[in-house]
């Protein structure tokens, strides 16, 4: 191999790694919300993502039926959708089950896990039992194409500039809003949160919902990269909590530093390994690493 | 029809037989196709569930889980074919009912209810499995408790049984035509092999190898397994674009599918620069990859739904007006609506329902109604069926490029592809 096809193909590499770590970051944002700041293991979280992976399907499906010519423009719309739905999913589940559940924690894992069949089904019976892709616009599919044998995927710069904005929203949300500010007093003591004033009930509500609507951001834009099915949601889960829990809940630098470090495993370990092996060889890197630091890259600075 | 005549007056002279004729003519005339003809007692030996005017058979898929995607096709060909069978009158002139049981894409549950099947229902056949693994899982019991299974995937081979017909291609009779095709007509010399991780791929890869290697001599540049479920190729086409392989062979299933062919596609690697051919591309399959996806590319199979026949053409109108004209049949669809058909053909073969009697008159059996054109059950329980090449269209269709001179002969242990 020449010295440019080389270079080439290290680039598209690096880009495969960058697009993977953009992937597991907006796996990872929503639960890290709900399962970092709120503590609550919602095994749920992938039918949320699949939530919005449908949205987007039932956007092209009506946009070609209805609108033909506007199939170029729909996506955008398809993706605010995808946050009302989930959004207002969540907020619906809070209400009728997380609620009663936050003194017990470990509860929250076998309601939401009952949740998940629940909804798996509800997609098999109502939607189809068979996996559905949108018709996706023209412009997000292909590739850019700089020079001859440098092909960079549409699709994969799109999910990163997407993750990028929503990572930017949801720091800045947390860290600079009101919203942030009582979240992060409910998370750090719950009683003196309480006492000063903060409506605890309503934040948790609003935490949870605004966890789940980022997870059906994300499920809309993995539909440009795989399809979505009744259970394309358990697919994600394992690695939206892998993501979480390898960063240590309660920081979402960790998150993200968590999904870069996975991504580039994952990635440069794929190209010198077989699939498989390179999948068993992260996970070894990952349960070490959760050995000698149980609480996660980043540990949560919260006194106990 | 003559026969139970001879046996209950063996010394009939010239004009009793000839009464006996008649009255059977008659009988025959004025009832519906007859019971009578063939007592119950006579066909059916072994207390299987045969009544005088009807047949129990047992049918066994996933209808829920990760596999109902793949099963329901099945389920609904089988399900037209019995409905066609009992408007014609039935076996032996019995009407099919039948006992459907969800196996819940979960193996022990497939053994459970093919037992529950065959020793408390006592099913005269079962249609059912999908997956290899399943299969695997009944396969014991059937053999035990002495049932009827007819298989309708394509599968790895290396399999055989008494008491299986197999009326998916067995691997070689898919492969080895399509290599040869592709390095005959697309002149391919090298080769780059991807799978899910798992039997079927791994199998059919290994096949491939030897086939590539042993045979037409040329090289094989990459070989890839990625988990079920994996939904990131980006690494495996980085590797796929350094290896330049003539040809990417793919048997990539289940949801990494559309993951994979999505992205070969965001990554520049379409029909116009490189050539594809896979082995688990159906007509299902691409309703879930987008034919945009895949325009171009290759699959070898030996069924598509735009097949031109009179016989495909009554059943994929039959198909449609039952399910819907939305429906797609693919490749293993296909294979399901033979069952009940090859079934019905042993039976009236055998005269009986009897397990024993049936294995032993399938071999021979011909099916010429079939929608893929001519089938035959050879003696290894597996069909004579020929391979044809499609190429993926745009519309979620395949156009027909290339099918395989003659019928090929299934050879579940091939050797020196082991």
């Amino acid at each position: 191999m020449e010295l440019p096809e080389m270079l080439n193909i290290g680039l598209m590499q690096g880009f495969a790694g960058l697009s993977l770590f953009a992937v597991l970051l907006l796996m990872g944002l929503g639960l890290a919300i709900i399962f970092g700041q709120m503590g609550v293991i919602n095994m749920a979280q992938g039918e949320f993502m699949a939530i919005g992976a449908y949205t987007v399907y039932l956007g092209s499906t009506l946009t070609e039926k209805y609108a033909p010519g506007l199939i170029d423009y729909y996506f955008p719309f398809a993706i605010v959708a995808a946050f009302a739905f989930a959004f207002i999913g969540g907020w619906i589940t809070e209400w009728a089950l997380i609620r009663h559940l936050y003194k017990r924690p470990l509860d929250t894992l076998l309601a939401t896990w009952g949740l998940s069949l629940g909804l798996q089904q509800v997609f098999r019976t109502f939607i189809s039992p068979k996996e559905v892709s949108p018709t996706l616009p023209d412009w997000l599919m292909g590739s850019w194409a700089p020079h001859e044998g440098l092909d960079i995927p549409i699709n994969g710069m799109f999910v990163m500039v997407l993750t990028f904005f929503v990572t930017a929203g949801v720091m800045l949300a947390l860290y600079k809003s009101r919203w942030g500010l009582r979240v992060r007093a409910t998370v750090s003591n719950r009683p003196m949160a309480n006492a000063t004033g903060i409506n605890t009930k309503k934040t948790d509500q609003l935490t949870f919902a605004i966890g789940c609507g980022i997870a059906g951001i994300a499920g809309a834009a993995f539909t440009t990269i795989g399809s979505t099915g009744p259970t394309s949601g358990s697919l994600y889960i394992v690695d939206a909590f892998l993501v979480v829990t390898f960063g240590g809940t309660a920081s979402l630098l960790g998150t993200a530093l968590s999904a870069f470090l996975i991504a580039q495993t994952q990635s440069i370990s794929e190209f010198f390994m077989t699939g498989s092996m390179a999948k068993v060889f992260t996970l070894s890197v990952i349960v070490m690493v959760l050995m000698l630091r149980p609480q996660g890259l980043f540990a949560s600075k919260i006194r106990r | 029809m003559k026969k139970p005549k001879f046996e209950f007056q063996p010394n009939a002279d010239r004009r009793q037989v000839l009464q006996g004729i008649v009255g059977l003519a008659i009988a025959a005339a004025t009832m519906r196709a007859g019971a009578q003809k063939l007592p119950t007692s006579q066909v059916n030996t072994t207390k299987l569930a045969v009544t005088d005017t009807e047949v129990t058979v047992g049918q066994l898929h996933s209808s829920t889980g990760t596999m109902a995607i793949s099963e329901t096709g099945s389920i609904q060909a089988e399900q037209l074919a019995i409905d066609q069978i009992n408007a014609m009158g039935g076996v032996l002139g019995r009407q099919i009912k039948v006992i459907k049981e969800d196996g819940a894409s979960d193996w022990p549950t497939f053994a459970e209810k093919a037992k529950k099947l065959l020793v408390s229902d006592h099913v005269a056949t079962v249609f059912g499995c999908w997956t290899s693994a399943s299969r695997k899982a009944v396969l014991p019991i059937f053999e035990k408790e002495n049932g009827m299974l007819y298989y309708p995937t394509f599968y790895e081979g290396l399999e055989q049984s008494k008491n299986v017909i197999y009326t998916g291609q067995e691997a070689t009779q898919q492969i080895l035509w399509g290599l040869d095709w592709a390095s005959k007509e697309k002149g391919t010399k090298s080769y780059f092999l991807v799978g899910s991780d798992y039997i079927w791929p791994r199998t059919s890869m290994k096949i491939a190898r030897k086939h590539i290697e042993g045979v037409l001599k040329q090289k094989v540049v990459g070989e890839e397994y990625y988990p079920l479920g994996n939904t990131n190729f980006n690494s495996l086409i980085n590797k796929i674009k350094a290896a330049k392989p003539d040809l990417i062979y793919a048997a990539v299933v289940g949801g990494s599918n559309v993951a994979f062919y999505k992205q070969l596609k965001a990554a520049g690697i379409t029909a116009d620069k490189q050539n594809l051919l896979t082995i688990s591309v159906t007509e299902d399959e691409l309703l879930g990859i987008g034919g945009e996806n895949t325009a171009g590319f290759y699959s070898c199979m030996k069924y598509f739904q735009s097949l031109d026949n009179e016989n495909n053409k009554k059943f994929v109108a039959a198909f449609k007006a039952k399910y819907g004209p939305k429906s797609v049949i693919g490749d293993v669809t296909q294979a399901a609506y033979l069952g009940p058909w090859l079934w019905k053909f042993a039976v009236e073969k055998a005269g009986s329902f009897d397990v024993d009697k049936i294995a032993a008159a399938s071999a021979g059996i011909e099916f010429k109604g079939a929608p893929e054109g001519y089938v035959k059950i050879a003696d290894n329980h597996h069909l004579y069926s020929k391979a044809r090449i499609g190429q993926m269209l745009p519309d979620g269709q395949f156009k027909v490029v290339a099918e395989s001179p003659g019928l090929i002969k299934p050879d579940p242990f091939p050797k020196g592809y082991q």
